[in-house]
């Protein structure tokens, strides 16, 4: 006698609600402001701007005109072409780094989340010895080792974060493993790696992503704080953080120059926040929903 | 009725908002409980049985809105203030959940969870609170009382555990104890044994019980008065022995046979139900009950039965065909 | 010798496990999940294997499936050894013996469409190509009751659990297996929903010409599918006989408890005081000789010195007691 049960109509269409529900103007705002400066960073060279170099001497820490929309900084560059052009290399260490972080991170963690035993205390144990160093002071002998560069700094920082990401993917991992969908794979004959990108990967993956994001936002802060000290972009690069610190100098006379690139690292930084938060909130696959 | 119930239930529903709309878990229900009497509550996953648990003891979502009254010792819990309910929660009136690894704090010793419970209470001092432990544990039959009060949780047995959980509800002689679901995460072996000790603790302190439980067989020999519910609503209710030999309700009939039974033969096929219980969130307009029936008709597709009663006392079903013959030979010994 | 005793199933055992141990470290201390056990399982019938929490039939279970590594023991399939088999053998033996768990929900990955979770099986054996497969599913989401076009593109978390754990079973049925492996697969569902797949476990176990080893706590539903049964106490085998024959007239003392402390829906048997003595034992350090003493009114000092042996005491009905409640016929 097997009967259907199912009572799902044709015309019903089982839309999570909550997931609209839970996006507000706040996330859609975080959304906006990280498409706009995502799109003027990458097209930078394609807008109107005057060069972030040229440097007019005549019009050093010029108020905000039509002709200079932000001003000029201590060196008469155009405020608006640094902050564009500064946001690109804020955004792309901030991209980058945690790239390299998720990848050998993410891998190492389902891995060591998998396997268990010997490898896995292997794993384990050498990402206690890289959080025994302080990162900071890694960061600094790196580059003084290798010579400042944005790609050093983007390696080192994307190194920096691989025992975050490991912890991330391995506590996922381990819930995961355990489940009976695993073991049924594995009942099936399924191999290792069929198990590991099949079965996990895609309920690891959302984790990692939320993850990622937040790891864009702590990024762009610790690159700005190392650039901000002088030890991060060497110069004629600039980033938001070097922005800041040469704005130092004049808070009294020109504060902007000090508080449009932090205001501009602090949109970034929230938006960037907001939306892993809200992937965090959404990435537990529904039990039954009620 | 000839003495006052002493716990009440009228007419409370119990909604809650969802994503997917608004859910009424709890549709209208009536109940009573005399003092030193037990009622049996009887239902599948997502019948309500447990919310309406929780609207007794007043301790719903924060979301969920309750309608009806809840009379219990002359009081009504859905208006009293927060403090005196806090008083009589514990005191009179106690719970003992499914699953006691959850429902006891990990992180204390026995010995402090039930300290506690006495000493908010009763007002016991230290002394006193651990002799009145120590007499609780030796109660519910766990061997070695005075070491376990240093123990936690973790170290006890599944059983062990939910003795202790009985333990702290009957501590301060409670006058209503509702178990939910309470030996459903036992051993069958471990679950007479907890159902025995219920029905010993309440007969010895003429203390009023509620069982929940998706098990007819928990609620045969052990209750005074079973209530069938299904989809939010009491659909069926009557003094125990009467339920089991002259139900009247399809869905009772068909949940009692659906069991397999111990003295039936192997390979027997086993009269299932067809389809599944309603969307909570998507009520039917008619009978909910009415999809799966085989007894349905034009007007269980309309209308919803309301409780009525039947012949014998106490007897009430809500179904426009009842069953009326008594039950087959099979269910009755 | 203990495996001629066993031979009442005499010809031609699909399944053959013999001195099975299983062991997990806890804390330095090796434990035994499954402690010495032997039994068979003949081509069609349903064996019933029951037991409480702890007693190791589902890691048993999962043993004979080679999912869980044995100390010793052997697990013949087919004539075929599971134990020495590695790699490649092993997993082409795996579309011929399937495996159904007790969480059906938990059983399916929450990410991946119905389709696709019920086609995994065939992708992994490289059966047909994708047509073919598609065809297959539906066959056996029709089989199990549910209609493929408006099942297969969704995903699990859209499903009851009595709707998934017919998934599961569709999962389990589409290579067309001979043997299936059932660990508590009604356990975790409503008791309406249990007749209904109950029922369907038995029309497809005829409709595939399938052999069942059905795994549960729940004595009435390993009654009310199986042919034979076997208890299982902390590791142990109790009793294994035809399934009528040991619940109407049980050997050992374990068994008896077991049935006494079902609740009968029924007013009029009263429940009586349970003859139940105390909680199990630890796993970690089990009684020496019997290891369900401890609890048996009918223990003495044999019990304690001697580990009893499965013998025949009825016809196919073997108990491993010193005092069983049949004398030895």
């Amino acid at each position: 006698m097997a009967t259907l049960e199912l009572g799902i109509d044709e015309g019903d269409v089982v839309r999570p609600a909550g997931r609209t529900r839970r996006l507000g103007p706040l996330f859609w705002a975080a959304v906006g402001w990280t498409v706009f400066i995502l799109a003027a960073a990458a097209l930078a060279s394609l807008l109107p701007l005057p060069s972030p170099t040229d440097m007019d001497m005549l019009e050093r820490r010029a108020p905000m005109s039509l002709e200079h929309w932000l001003g000029t900084d201590g060196l008469g560059r155009d405020e608006l072409a640094r902050l564009i052009y500064g946001a690109r290399i804020s955004l792309t260490v901030g991209l980058c780094a945690p790239v390299i972080g998720v990848a050998i991170g993410g891998a190492l963690g389902m891995l060591a989340g998998y396997f268990r035993g010997r490898f896995e205390s292997l794993v384990v144990g050498s990402m206690d010895v890289l959080l025994a160093f302080p990162p900071l002071i890694l960061a600094l002998a790196v580059t003084a080792f290798l010579g400042q560069s944005l790609l050093n700094l983007t390696c080192i920082l994307g190194v920096l974060g691989i025992p975050a990401f490991m912890r991330v993917a391995r506590a996922a991992t381990l819930t995961l493993a355990r489940r009976e969908f695993v073991i049924a794979a594995q009942a099936l004959g399924a191999t290792h790696a069929r198990i590991l990108l099949r079965e996990l990967l895609p309920n690891v993956f959302l984790p990692l992503l939320a993850f990622f994001l937040l790891g864009v936002a702590v990024t762009i802060v610790v690159e700005g704080a190392l650039s901000f000290l002088g030890l991060g972009v060497p110069p004629p690069i600039s980033s938001w953080g070097s922005m800041i610190g040469e704005g130092r100098e004049s808070l009294e006379i020109a504060p902007r120059l000090a508080f449009i690139p932090a205001i501009a690292m602090f949109l970034t930084v929230l938006s960037f926040n907001l939306i892993g938060d809200t992937l965090r909130a959404l990435t537990d696959p529904r039990q039954g929903a009620l | 009725m000839t003495e006052a119930a002493l716990l009440s239930v009228e007419d409370v529903s119990v909604d809650l908002p969802t994503p997917r709309g608004n859910l009424r878990a709890v549709d209208h229900v009536d109940l009573t409980v005399g003092a030193g009497r037990t009622l049996g509550i009887v239902g599948e996953s997502g019948c309500g049985k447990t919310m309406l648990s929780r609207a007794v003891l007043q301790l719903l979502p924060k979301k969920a809105k309750l309608s009806g009254r809840v009379m219990f010792d002359g009081q009504d819990l859905v208006r009293l203030d927060r403090e005196r309910l806090r008083k009589l929660r514990g005191r009179s009136l106690a719970v003992v959940f499914q699953d006691p690894m959850t429902s006891l704090n990990p992180v204390l010793t026995i010995g402090t969870q039930l300290i506690e419970t006495l000493q908010e209470h009763l007002e016991l001092d230290g002394a006193a609170a651990k002799r009145r432990s120590t007499e609780l544990l030796a109660a519910v039959g766990i061997p070695a009382p005075e070491q376990r009060l240093a123990q936690y949780p973790h170290q006890l047995s599944g059983g062990m555990r939910q003795r202790v959980a009985i333990a702290i509800a009957l501590s301060c002689e409670p006058k209503l104890l509702i178990a939910d679901e309470p030996t459903t995460a036992l051993d069958v072996t471990i679950q007479a044994q907890i159902l025995d000790l219920l029905a010993r603790e309440q007969r010895r302190r003429h203390m009023a019980m509620i069982i929940i439980t998706h098990d007819l067989g928990v609620v045969a020999g052990r209750t005074d008065e079973v209530a069938v519910m299904y989809a939010g609503r009491v659909v069926e209710r009557a003094p125990t022995p009467l339920l089991f030999k002259n139900m009247h309700m399809p869905y009772t009939q068909a949940l009692l046979a659906a069991i397999p039974r111990i003295d039936a033969a192997p390979h027997t096929p086993l009269p299932a139900i067809s389809g599944r219980p309603p969307d909570p969130t998507r009520p039917l307009q008619g009978c909910s009950f009415a999809p799966r029936c085989r007894f349905a008709a034009g007007l269980c597709h309309r209308e919803k039965p309301v409780l009525t009663a039947a012949e014998s006392p106490g007897h009430q079903f809500a179904c426009f065909h009842p069953i009326l013959a008594p039950a087959p030979a099979g269910v009755s010994a | 010798m203990k495996q001629d005793v066993l031979r009442s199933v005499s010809r031609d055992p699909l399944l053959r496990v013999q001195n099975l141990v299983v062991e997990y470290a806890v804390g330095g201390k090796a434990i035994h999940a499954v402690s010495d056990v032997s039994l068979e399982v003949a081509r069609g019938e349903t064996l019933g294997l029951v037991g409480e929490s702890g007693c190791g039939k589902s890691t048993l279970g999962r043993a004979v499936l080679q999912l869980r590594r044995a100390e010793s023991g052997r697990v013949l399939f087919d004539g075929q050894d599971l134990t020495a088999m590695r790699g490649d053998a092993l997993r082409k033996m795996r579309r011929r013996v399937q495996l159904i768990f007790q969480d059906p929900i938990a059983s399916l990955n929450p990410r991946r469409r119905i389709g696709d979770i019920v086609a995994e099986p065939l992708v992994i054996a490289g059966v047909g190509d994708a047509g073919k497969r598609e065809e297959l599913v539906r066959e056996v989401l029709s089989a199990v009751g549910l209609d493929p076009s408006l099942v297969m593109g969704r995903l699990p978390h859209e499903f009851s659990g009595g709707q998934c754990q017919r998934i599961c079973i569709a999962r389990a049925l589409v290579l067309n297996p001979e043997f299936v492996i059932c660990d508590e697969p009604v356990s975790a569902l409503d008791v309406s929903i249990r007749a209904q797949i109950l029922n369907l476990l038995e029309d497809m176990k005829a409709r595939f010409g399938l052999t069942l080893l059905f795994i549960a706590h729940d004595l009435a539903v390993v009654k009310a599918v199986s042919d034979r049964v076997a208890v299982m106490y902390l590791g142990r085998l109790c009793e294994v006989g035809p399934a009528e024959q040991v619940f109407a007239h049980p050997a050992h003392p374990y068994t008896a408890l077991l049935i006494e402390a079902i609740p009968v829906p029924d007013p009029d048997v009263r429940p009586a005081e349970s003859v139940a003595v105390g909680e199990p034992p630890s796993p970690m350090s089990p009684p020496s000789g019997c290891r369900f003493r401890t609890r048996c009114p009918r223990a003495d000092q044999r019990c304690s010195d001697e580990v009893p042996q499965l013998r025949e005491l009825a016809p196919g009905q073997f108990a491993a007691c010193h005092h069983p409640l049949i004398a030895a016929g």
